[in-house]
């Protein structure tokens, strides 16, 4: 790992917080927010690659863990892994992974549709993978009742996946990251 | 550090080893999941709130904690009590009231230097595994040097969208964001390299230096 990588690192972790300032939207009837801030995750992941993406993204919740209240709405500390969406932010590191692998192997064709389906599959499945079974375990209700209660989330995220895919292929058209580093 | 959770007091939560509190709370979460019956929980609460009381934290800050998660909360509570019993509800709602507040005792006592310290610490094994800690540590000050930078520049993105009539548009926030941010790392980098940081193995050999702009 070059002293780029950890650079790229460390400054996707700082931008992952930096979204968080964005006010979460609160979905009615549901009461779950939705932040930008899992669309940092979900850009790590493209704009990065696999390992760099999800070390980006560990880094940034072992600062969460630590006490910096870099969350969005200012919250932080192991509390957060504690709760009942402890299980998404466990999942994160592993999305942004997931997606910057689908992302690396189809990189020479990346276009909208590509990403857009790298970061359904990484951000959605992956992530919910981790954290409805979280709920499930920690509330004890069925697992059939904590994914029908998690499809609230999914248009949110539908919408967000795009958002990144539009983000993605626009940066690797402005700065390719994951390019410079096979021809590296 | 002047930003974090940590509230200065004077308290023996204070003095304590960030080490034995979280060996605590790691305690105290696997205890928590052994306990079956919700009454036996509520002397659980009782004692986190004695410890509140000692290290001196404001009450207010447990409710600011606790806020978030109480639609959850109640929705958890509803579901039980109409599938299965209100006990069980009474039961995982405790719990989570019990967990949260415990780790946020520990985070509000703890003083963020110490904790990413202790953080450091306990990697230490993983050396073994390739982890480089001299990397880790850069990677953690870069990081915390750069966020209030980078809530700036979010800030000022925001402020040009917004003469455009765009400020509401997150892709026009983020690309630019993004773009300048990963141009800032080829900087940074290069002034590293320049600077003889080598925590790194021999494979990243010095590049000759670019003109600079």
């Amino acid at each position: 790992m070059s002293t780029r990588d950890i650079v790229h690192i460390a400054l996707f972790a700082a931008i992952v917080a930096a979204l968080g300032v964005f006010p979460p939207i609160i979905l009615p009837l549901v009461g779950v927010p939705i932040t930008a801030q899992s669309l940092g995750v979900m850009l790590a992941g493209s704009v990065l690659g696999a390992r760099r993406g999800g070390l980006a993204v560990l880094l940034f919740l072992a600062l969460v863990a630590a006490g910096a209240p870099l969350l969005a709405g200012g919250r932080g500390g192991f509390g957060v892994f504690l709760g009942p969406s402890g299980g998404f932010l466990i999942g994160w590191p592993v999305a942004a992974f997931a997606i910057g692998w689908l992302v690396e192997r189809t990189w020479q064709r990346l276009d909208l549709g590509r990403a857009f389906l790298a970061n359904v599959l990484g951000g959605i499945l992956v992530m919910y993978a981790f954290g409805v079974p979280w709920i499930a375990v920690a509330a004890e209700i069925p697992l059939a009742t904590a994914f029908t209660g998690a499809l609230g989330f999914v248009p949110g995220d539908l919408v967000k996946a795009g958002i990144a895919a539009v983000v993605a292929v626009t940066v690797k058209r402005a700065y390719p990251i994951i390019e410079a580093k096979t021809s590296a | 550090m002047s930003f974090g959770l940590y509230i200065e007091r004077q308290s023996p939560l204070h003095r304590l080893a960030p080490s034995v509190k979280l060996a605590a709370l790691l305690a105290a979460g696997i205890g928590v999941f052994l306990v079956r019956d919700p009454l036996w929980l509520l002397p659980v609460l009782g004692m986190v709130g004695a410890l509140w009381a000692v290290a001196q934290i404001p009450m207010r800050q447990a409710w600011r904690q606790l806020r978030p998660l109480a639609v959850l909360m109640l929705l958890f509570l509803l579901v039980h009590g109409w599938l299965t019993s209100w006990t069980l509800g009474f039961l995982v709602v405790l719990r989570f009231a019990i967990l949260v507040l415990a780790a946020f005792l520990v985070t509000t006592t703890t003083r963020l230097s110490e904790m990413i310290e202790t953080l450091e610490r306990a990697m230490a094994p993983l050396t073994r595994f390739g982890v480089n800690p001299a990397k880790v540590s850069l990677a953690l000050s870069l990081a915390l040097r750069f966020i209030p930078l980078l809530y700036d520049r979010v800030r000022e993105i925001r402020e040009a969208q917004r003469a455009r009539g765009r400020e509401r548009s997150i892709v026009s926030i983020a690309v630019p964001l993004l773009v300048r941010t990963l141009r800032m790392a080829n900087d940074l980098t290069e002034a590293l390299e320049a600077r003889g940081f080598d925590g790194t193995v021999t494979a990243d050999a010095p590049k000759p230096p670019k003109p600079r702009r």
